[in-house]
């Protein structure tokens, strides 16, 4: 696949450099609102909008943003949006909106946003950093369906809201759940792995998003200093 | 007074920040492989969450409310949160070099903590007055510092343990928090 193409970009995205189990961000509302598979997709597709239209609009305005204030400029851009996309699912999905609730606002910290923004589309072109939003979010949309259904499943012994089991694992809906099987899939995928002979190394931020907006942090605040 | 020991309680053991609200999870799994660096860590999310919970408040009550735009005030917060964390990191350095030298490293970390932003929505969307507020951001803190501290403490033994190649890092940490998180629950009935 030829590189920084639109597929190239997609596949990136939800397999090779997946935001949630390869990569270990956004790991807050991952957890908190993968109750049922439908919270998880709302919130998934939530991301993606923010996560495409932010990193299209950086993009376009790369070469206009100072280095020393880019973080700033990036938060602006991505709050902006949420607060957007906050109006829209008041107005049109009411329902989504309740159940996801302070976690939309909370968008605007999600670590895959501001990640993407500083290491991709704040380098590349608009189409690319567009396809670029849109993988990534496909991804995390993924990683969080699977999380829901799983959870929704064992939790509540329903899928898609239909009951088809008397006597759920209650613990699996409540807060403890997500951990464990969050930890349970990682495992999983970890086992994987090492059976087709990858060793399981820890990719980037090793589960510390914050590792990533470290660096550009020090970078901002060493030349704030001067 | 009741009211408010009600709230702090609730807000540091009962709807723990981590492990029942999701909010700081990163640091939670970034920052928890040794005490001393988890304790570090919470000591600095204490003192710019007490700080922006009065800052937090003010904008809302003196612009954002008379001027009709309360809608913005995830933008206005997290700007607001990230200004103040710089700020506070160049009064430290200059006023206090010894605690700078201990939170410093720290700081720059907590713009990017969804704990701080939460908390300051949190506290609006419940309508806090400001002593309220302060109270309720102050437990959240501590409570965040309770189970990045415990959490660490597992580790270290962590380290020593010999477990499954597949089920090292990430996964028994997870799973360590899911029982920590259990054992929490058993909190509900306190207040």
């Amino acid at each position: 696949m030829k590189e920084n193409s639109i597929t190239e970009r997609l596949y990136n995205g939800i397999i090779k450099e997946n935001p949630t189990f390869v990569m270990m961000l956004g790991m807050c509302p991952t957890l908190a609102v993968t109750t049922s598979c439908i919270n998880g997709i709302g919130m998934g597709l939530t991301t993606t909008v923010v996560l495409a239209l932010s990193n299209l609009i950086i993009s376009l305005l790369r070469k206009f943003i100072p280095d020393g204030v880019r973080v700033p400029a990036f938060i602006v851009v991505v709050a902006s949006f949420v607060t957007l996309v906050q109006f829209m699912l008041e107005a049109y999905l009411p329902s989504l909106n309740e159940s996801l609730g302070i976690y939309i606002p909370l968008i605007v910290v999600n670590c895959i946003i501001l990640g993407r923004a500083e290491s991709y589309a704040s380098k590349n072109p608009p189409v690319a950093s567009l396809f670029d939003g849109i993988g990534m979010g496909l991804g995390f949309t993924m990683a969080l369906a699977i999380l829901g259904a799983v959870r929704e499943i064992i939790g509540s012994g329903a899928i898609f809201g239909v009951q088809f089991w008397d006597s759920p694992i209650g613990i699996f809906a409540l807060p403890p759940g997500a951990f464990i099987v969050l930890g349970g899939l990682v495992i999983i995928q970890n086992k994987m792995k090492l059976r087709s002979g990858k060793a399981s190394e820890e990719k980037s931020c090793n589960g510390n998003c914050q590792n990533c907006m470290e660096k550009c942090e020090e970078i901002n605040i060493s030349e704030g200093g001067k | 007074m009741s009211e408010l020991i009600k709230i702090g309680i609730g807000a540091a053991i009962v709807n723990n920040v981590i492990l029942s609200q999701f909010l700081g999870i990163c640091p939670f799994l970034g920052v928890s492989k040794k005490i001393k660096t988890a304790a570090g860590m919470s000591a600095a999310v204490l003192f710019v969450m007490a700080i922006s919970a009065v800052v937090t408040n003010l904008i809302y009550v003196f612009i954002l409310e008379p001027a009709d735009l309360t809608y913005l005030n995830t933008i206005a917060f997290i700007l607001v949160i990230a200004a103040l964390v710089q700020f506070v990191e160049m009064v430290l350095k200059k006023l206090m070099p010894a605690l700078y030298k201990s939170l410093g490293v720290y700081l720059p970390l907590i713009t990017t903590n969804c704990a701080v932003l939460g908390t300051a929505l949190n506290c609006v969307q419940n309508d806090y007055s400001m002593g309220t507020g302060i109270v309720y951001s102050i437990c959240t803190a501590v409570g965040f510092g309770i189970a990045i501290i415990i959490m660490a403490g597992i580790r270290e033994k962590i380290e020593y343990n010999n477990i499954l190649p597949s089920v090292k890092g990430m996964p028994i940490v997870l799973i360590s928090a899911g029982l920590m998180s259990m054992a929490f629950m058993g909190f509900a009935g306190v207040i």
